[in-house]
């Protein structure tokens, strides 16, 4: 019941603060339209698997900057493909080219095409044996018309989602702090854990509204590409919002001033945000690579990725939502324990 | 007058650390039912450290407080204290009403109960016509006014004001010493901070602390008369000058 009150005070500050409500929920929705406005693809060496495939093609394509890698049969390549492994395999099939497509990065795409294209041209002038019959384009996800933000999109929802939320959670719970409220709340019978969950309550609500806006909004506004279940979508921004949510509002017990609070931008948020999938991160070492498994954004622009994309169902993203729901309650507890410092019992 | 019989409030030699520092420096005090309660002393005296302590808020890092014959710190016994801290502590965004809404549920009233207590509070305090106001459009002695409401509103039995007139005009200084003085003749144990000799003088009984230090304790009348001066501020300044 007292969280219950909590809960309510809450909903009616936020409901008074229109400005920041506001941010939480128009500006994600206004940067995903810009960065849908400003994507544009760039290119990329691509992962080629052929199959029966004579010498000459397999010199050329390499000559034209693919990895290639020969595979005897489909079965291997296609196993290859899901594991994404190879970004595309090209077979010969009762006189046609068939190139099959891993799909989910247009990037990729538009490079493996452009290259088939090439080795299709050459093949009428010369009739070198170097060349190859007319190309049937298949994907195994997306499509020929998916574009940058469609890839990008899923990640830019778990990002945006993160930020916001991660910014106000943090600066509201900072601000019970300095305006001296804290110490009265815990003047009351108020356990510590009632105030953490509280607080978790009364900002999900709006980070509900939050993710359903995002999502909805990204999908049959912007056109975003969706193949899987909307209801995952909507759970895993939720559990991404609540995972923001709880640590903003852990991290916020070691700033003493709303500016220290934006300070923790560049160091929780932006990482986040390299590793989160924007950007390819097969060219970065191994190591470093290994960092992107500490990152909670990660874990779940990756589900949302396969979501939406890969149409993927609720097996092949438990992991990712088991670990959004174990890291929520992990910062959760680290502040019920941080609060501690304020008062013991 | 030194010596207590029902003990609502024993601090037994109370000592305070902040990393090597010592804040609170072995004071043991006792406060009567139904008294008020002065603690005078500079501001960095440790004022405000003790009354946290007696609050429940704080811990002492040696020696032992007991409210109302319970050992502190124990949060069942938070329902029977009202703490008023040096801010203001109000949600600005929310009217009285809320206000005394939120921290009313969190010691457990509500419905008819909540309401007759908001109007009560709000009528001792006189801000009776305000309660539908939003806090931030208050004044700042308004906004004292209520963050006094809000620690009267779960009936303490012991309430305890950090410096509750700070920055208060005198005639408003005036009414909320009238509400106190109300307070404790109703039975309610009052335990007020203060750096305003002027006020002390209202008090039954006066501790005054300097350093971490007790240094003096009694009625305002004792104190006087033990340093043989015509005033509190000279009273105080006869017991610091002793200790250097």
């Amino acid at each position: 019941m007292r969280t219950g009150a909590l809960m309510k005070r809450i909903v009616r500050q936020f409901m008074r603060d229109k400005r920041t409500l506001a941010l939480l929920i128009a500006a994600p929705l206004l940067v995903l339209t810009l960065m849908y406005l400003v994507f544009n693809g760039d290119t990329y060496k691509p992962k080629l698997g052929l199959i029966g495939m004579p010498e000459p093609v397999v010199q050329q394509l390499e000559a034209y900057g693919a990895a290639v890698s020969v595979f005897e049969h489909a079965d291997d390549a296609d196993a290859a493909l899901k594991d994404g492994r190879l970004d595309a395999y090209v077979t010969l099939q009762s006189g046609g080219t068939i190139v099959k497509l891993e799909g989910s990065d247009p990037a990729k795409n538009r490079a493996i095409t452009m290259l088939i294209g090439r080795m299709a041209q050459k093949a009428a002038p010369s009739a070198a044996n170097a060349s190859l019959p007319a190309p049937e384009f298949q994907y195994l996800h997306g499509s020929s018309e998916m574009t940058t933000f469609d890839s990008l999109g899923p990640v830019l929802i778990g990002v945006f989602a993160f930020f916001f939320v991660f910014l106000i959670a943090g600066v509201s719970f900072l601000k019970e702090r300095t305006s001296g409220t804290l110490e009265r709340l815990l003047a009351t019978p108020l356990r510590r854990w009632e105030i953490v969950a509280g607080y978790i309550l009364g900002f999900g609500l709006f980070t509900g509204i939050q993710a359903v806006l995002i999502a909805t909004y990204s999908i049959h506004v912007l056109g975003l590409m969706m193949t899987g279940s909307l209801w995952l979508v909507l759970l895993i921004t939720l559990l991404l919002s609540v995972t923001a949510l709880s640590l903003g509002t852990f991290l916020s017990a070691f700033a003493n001033t709303e500016f220290q609070m934006i300070q923790f931008i560049p160091v929780v948020i932006v990482p986040q945000i390299f590793f989160s999938g924007l950007f390819n991160m097969e060219s970065m070492s191994p190591w470093l690579r290994w960092l992107s498994h500490l990152m909670p954004l990660k874990y779940g622009a990756d589900a949302l990725r396969s979501v939406m994309i890969r149409g993927e169902g609720w097996n092949s993203v438990a992991f990712e939502i088991y670990l959004l729901i174990a890291l929520s309650l992990f910062f959760m507890a680290a502040n019920v324990l941080a609060l501690r410092k304020y008062r013991k019992i | 007058m030194m010596t207590v019989s029902s003990g609502c409030v024993d601090v037994r030699g109370a000592v305070k650390r902040f990393g090597g520092k010592e804040v609170i420096r072995s004071i043991s005090l006792q406060v009567e039912r139904g008294e008020i309660f002065g603690l005078l002393g500079p501001s960095g005296s440790g004022k405000t450290t003790l009354v946290k302590i007696i609050a429940g808020i704080d811990e002492a890092t040696n020696g032992e407080i007991y409210l109302l014959g319970e050992k502190l710190p124990k949060l069942a016994m938070m329902n029977r204290i009202g703490y008023m801290a040096q801010s203001d502590a109000l949600y600005a965004e929310l009217s009285a009403k809320e206000n005394l809404e939120f921290f009313g549920a969190l010691f457990g009233l509500k419905g008819s109960k909540l309401k007759a207590r908001m109007q009560y509070v709000m009528e001792l305090v006189g801000l009776g016509g305000h309660l539908g106001r939003t806090v931030s459009a208050y004044s700042g002695g308004m906004k004292r006014r209520l963050s006094l409401a809000v620690a009267l509103m779960h009936e303490p039995e012991v309430l305890i004001l950090d410096e509750p007139t700070v920055g208060i005009d005198p005639l408003l200084r005036q009414s909320i010493w009238r509400e106190l003085e109300a307070l404790g003749r109703s039975g309610t144990t009052i335990i007020v901070t203060t750096h305003v000799m002027d006020e002390a003088e209202k008090c039954n009984r006066l501790g005054m602390i300097r350093e971490g230090r007790l240094i003096a304790l009694g009625t305002p009348a004792d104190l006087k008369n033990q340093t043989g001066g015509g005033t509190i501020e000279e009273a105080f300044l006869r017991y610091g000058g002793g200790q250097e």
